[in-house]
């Protein structure tokens, strides 16, 4: 009774958002909806929570139709958009009560579920939303989108343009919602956030790369991958980009990623080119792929 | 003058909001040529700082300039020295790609000529042939990211500042995008750049990591794992960040 999509698709004019899209989330998973701006993601989250219909394909959440039981639907899911949504010029707890008026509940009746999150902002109840700081909306939007106490939560892009440790905090609680028994899925174009979900469905230009768990996703990278280190690293890349053998190489972090196009790679002979090319301090070595290496892979 | 020079100086820069120090008596410099993280958790004070330093917000005390020009007296000369890009500004959308570039060349005050020899070589390696008379909202993010950062060093500026220059955009264009940066620190550009990208941390020659109004860290990023014993910049971040 998580989320199941057959055959999606959506176009606006002659911009294909969605081609063909399916994929299926089960109750209580942590479901990640990797890929970059553009990929579809948002389109995707509007057709499950029923603010948009789709040119093709089926999809239930929580049991109920998107087309047929729509009402059904608004009741039992939650839903963060990723631009702020709430209204500006209420408090912060206008704004929880109202959305858990309009749902037929109150605060009290839910608060548990909210508390852990709630409390962090509670001190600034009586301050308008518009006047919060970025990390404080986004956990009033989280608190507004719970209150309910939903059977499934949609949250698109919830640590866009947050810093590395308010994402941290972020993910802390959502694995506790999670324990609460809460299906989730969560859009994000970072990649290292993809590594805490259960499963993850890798997106983009509105066709689905991979699902899978994240680690059998890096399992799936094709070839042998190597960290290779320089003094210069600007002449490290245009060397390599030159290199006869070289498949692919990108910057990561204080190394580079390469792979080679040959069977087996031959580590000096690659060390005595980068040395003709006036580098020096090389270290070259093996390495494990990361979620972001498969997605260029597959994106390329 | 032979001696790596200093294209950004600041000493005990604040800038005050009422009783609250967004940016408490920072002091550092960026050397010419030099790839500059400048880090720190929302809130921090980053892009108060980055407005005194790009000439658009007044300090409140302390000394900085930027390519030798005064933050308090010389704005107007700063604003004409550097390039500036961020992922809210940087391009008009209802343009076309060729108009965009003849119209911030013009803005900056370049010649017909030079508009036109500059909008070619730029067209020619970003590979944009194709799109020069398309609208920039037709264009993919990172096409325009890229754009953006082309357009900002029309000018020829000593110093472009970034700011946030990659969010939000796919992992293969964001290491383009650095390649960009790479190539043009490499032709003597200065870098100054924010992102929330700890990867991208270690792309910069130097980091520094503002925490509450003051830089709390600053050194390569190798230096900064081995101080705080770490292996990533993210943890370094995490530690420094989380007080």
């Amino acid at each position: 009774m998580g989320i199941l999509v057959k055959n999606i698709s959506k176009s606006y004019g002659k911009l294909t958002a969605l081609s063909n899209i399916s994929l299926d989330v089960k109750s209580g998973e942590l479901y990640g909806l990797i890929g970059p701006d553009g990929a579809g993601k948002t389109t995707l989250f509007r057709i499950l929570t029923t603010l948009m219909i789709a040119d093709k394909g089926q999809a239930t959440v929580a049991g109920f139709d998107v087309l047929n039981d729509y009402k059904s639907i608004r009741k039992s899911v939650g839903y963060m958009p990723g631009r702020f949504s709430l209204y500006q010029d209420l408090t912060v707890e206008e704004n929880l009560n109202f959305f858990a008026t309009i749902f037929g509940t109150t605060i009290a009746e839910n608060y548990d579920l909210i508390k852990d999150i709630y409390v962090q902002i509670e001190p600034f109840k009586n301050r308008r939303a518009g006047k919060l700081s970025g990390g404080m909306k986004q956990k009033l939007a989280l608190s507004c989108a719970l209150i309910h106490k939903p059977k499934v939560l949609f949250l698109d892009e919830p640590t866009t343009g947050v810093d590395p440790v308010s994402r941290k905090e972020f993910w802390e609680m959502l694995k506790r919602l999670q324990q609460k028994g809460i299906t989730i899925l969560v859009s994000t174009p970072y990649m290292d956030e993809a590594a805490l979900c259960d499963r993850i469905a890798l997106i983009q230009g509105g066709k689905i790369l991979e699902i899978d768990t994240p680690k059998a996703i890096v399992g799936h990278f094709p070839k042998p991958l190597y960290n290779i280190s320089a003094s210069n690293m600007y002449s490290l890349i245009t060397s390599l980009s030159h290199y006869e053998h070289t498949y692919s190489v990108f910057p990561f972090g204080e190394f580079v990623h390469y792979t080679d196009k040959r069977e087996a790679m031959n580590v000096e002979e690659i060390k005595s080119y980068l040395v003709q090319q006036g580098l020096t301090n090389i270290h070259i070595e093996r390495t494990q792929p990361t979620i972001e290496d498969t997605f260029m892979e597959l994106a390329k | 003058m032979m001696k790596a020079q200093n294209v950004i100086e600041v000493e005990n820069l604040s800038k005050l909001f009422g009783d609250f120090a967004a940016v408490n008596q920072i002091c550092f410099h960026v050397k010419a040529g030099e790839i500059f993280g400048f880090l720190g958790a929302n809130g921090a004070g980053k892009t108060t700082a980055m407005k005194m330093l790009i000439g658009i917000s007044s300090p409140s005390s302390g000394k900085a300039t930027v390519a030798g020009f005064d933050v308090y007296k010389q704005t107007e000369s700063i604003k004409k020295n550097i390039g500036y890009m961020s992922q809210k500004f940087a391009l008009y959308d209802d343009l076309t790609v060729k108009e965009n570039i003849t119209f911030f060349g013009g803005i900056y005050g370049l010649s017909k000529k030079k508009i036109d020899q500059k909008r070619c070589e730029l067209v020619e390696e970003l590979g944009l042939q194709e799109v020069t008379n398309s609208l920039v909202a037709s264009l993919p993010l990172g096409w325009k990211q890229k754009l953006a950062f082309s357009v900002s060093l029309l000018h020829e500026p000593k110093i472009v500042f970034l700011d946030e220059p990659t969010g939000g955009v796919d992992p293969i264009t964001r290491r383009q995008f650095w390649e960009l940066i790479y190539k043009a620190a490499h032709n003597g550009t200065t870098i100054f750049v924010t992102t929330h990208y700890m990867d991208e941390a270690e792309y910069c020659d130097r980091v520094s990591i503002m925490v509450n109004g003051k830089i709390e860290a600053l050194d390569t990023p190798k230096k900064l794992k081995e101080q705080y014993k770490t292996d990533t910049m993210n943890d370094v971040f995490l530690k420094l960040a989380r007080g």
